[in-house]
């Protein structure tokens, strides 16, 4: 495939027992940029970004993430280099915030102290100790940012990251998504609305029925 | 993949040892269904009876059941597979490390059952001493192919439920020859035969779901 992004699809389809999820996605996405991809409920935003995770396969067109084609029937290269942050939770729920992030960076042979440095990054350094179930919906979804920032993916893919969050939570979100952007990273954001921060100038997507609209 | 093993499996071991589900959940079940069978069997029939290998071994099916569901939805919660899927673990590391833990729980499970059986089914003290090392090796061996199994019905979309039915071909030799092994214990007999099939099941089970845990987790 040409191109130069770090994202690029030509015709994508991803299918589920024959249902379309995704029909025909072209899509090119610059190293560096902010994507968000907005649509009503079923539009296909969540399927995009599991394609580009790598944690659903493409049916037919084709693509190539962070240099991985998606084609590649081992896709564990690719899942390496993407960071993913789902709507509903996403972690060990018996484990302390702490063990979980320990837990991801002796998995990717990250050193310890950058657990210690994302959980104050996210504002949870009273939390380190707190088993995961007993947090709220937003502290969770800080842990999900902390889980992130230990492993420095270099895409980064959050699915309705603004769920549960505050108005704090949002602007601490924003100011995070900002540096992670400074630092290089590629973000691509589902949302149901378009991005309602002030401070980043994001490239706005809007899908429905699988495929992207405008 | 050691390394990964490892890690899987203190993993799973802490979140045991603090949802306690084991201890609170399982091994109750586990004993109540051992006090139900020497009730079956009568107080003139418990501990002359031949029939309490057979009945340490289907409750420890019961169990084992139990506890590969257990191990498998640790991995599915809403969101988490996702999440530890981009961790892009090694699967084959994935896997010894889920067998590692459940081996070490079914043990726990297995020496209180062994135990019970003694008290209830009483089964003879020596002999159940005598059987430990060779229903160690078919409880490790359950543990391999249960976790292989595990992820066959609950990997992606497979329905649990079917996990009794699927996992019936592949422990019925396990469970045969464990039960053979402790009753040859017991009552005498040719132990070592039976020890052969279970530790080349152990090894082929370990040996399969190296090299196929990846392909069953992603199907």
């Amino acid at each position: 495939m040409e191109g130069t992004g770090v994202v690029r699809l030509a015709g994508a389809v991803v299918l589920s027992r024959g249902f379309p999820l995704l029909s025909g996605v072209d899509l090119e996405v610059e190293r560096g940029s902010l994507v968000v991809v907005t649509g009503p409920n079923g539009a296909g935003k969540t399927s995009l970004l599991r394609l580009l995770g790598g944690l659903d396969s493409l049916s037919a067109g084709q693509g190539v993430v962070a240099g991985i084609d998606l084609a590649s029937p081992d896709r564990r290269q690719l899942r390496r280099r993407v960071g993913w942050l789902g709507h509903e939770g996403s972690f060990y729920a018996d484990l302390s915030v702490r063990e979980n992030l320990v837990f991801a960076a002796r998995a990717l042979e990250r050193p310890l102290e950058d657990v210690s440095s994302a959980i104050s990054r996210v504002g949870l350094e009273h939390r380190g100790d707190t088993i995961t179930k007993q947090l709220s919906a937003g502290q969770r979804r800080r842990l999900g940012l902390a889980w992130l920032l230990v492993r420095r993916p270099e895409l980064w893919l959050l699915d309705e990251p603004y769920a549960s969050l505050d108005d704090a939570g949002r602007g601490f979100f924003d100011q995070l998504l900002s540096d992670v952007l400074a630092g290089g990273a590629t973000v691509v954001v589902s949302a149901h609305d378009p991005l309602r921060s002030t401070g980043l100038a994001p490239r706005t997507l809007a899908m429905a029925g699988g495929r992207v609209v405008s | 993949m050691i390394r990964i093993a490892w890690l899987v499996a203190v993993k799973d071991l802490r979140i045991e040892a603090r949802s306690r589900v084991l201890l609170w959940q399982v091994l109750p079940f586990g004993v109540i269904s051992l006090l139900l069978a020497g009730l079956a069997l009568g107080p003139q029939q418990a501990g002359k009876s031949s029939a309490g290998p057979g009945l340490f071994y289907l409750v420890t099916l019961f169990v084992t059941l139990l506890m590969i569901n257990r191990s498998q939805a640790l991995e599915n919660a809403p969101g988490t597979r996702a999440s530890v899927a981009t961790l892009g673990l090694d699967p084959a590391g994935v896997f010894l490390g889920k067998a590692l833990a459940l081996t070490v729980e079914l043990w726990a499970t297995g020496l209180i059952l062994l135990a019970g059986s003694v008290l209830v089914l009483h089964t003879a003290l020596v002999g159940s001493v005598e059987a430990l090392p060779s229903i160690l090796v078919t409880l490790a061996t359950l543990a391999a192919a249960g976790t292989l199994y595990g992820a066959l019905t609950q990997g992606g979309d497979g329905p649990a439920t079917l996990l009794p039915v699927l996992t019936l071909p592949a422990f019925a030799p396990l469970l045969i020859a464990g039960e053979r092994s402790f009753n040859a214990a017991l009552h005498g007999g040719a132990l070592w035969e039976w020890w052969v099939i279970v530790v080349v099941a152990l090894v082929a089970y370990g040996a399969v779901g190296i090299l196929l845990y990846g392909v069953l987790e992603e199907s």
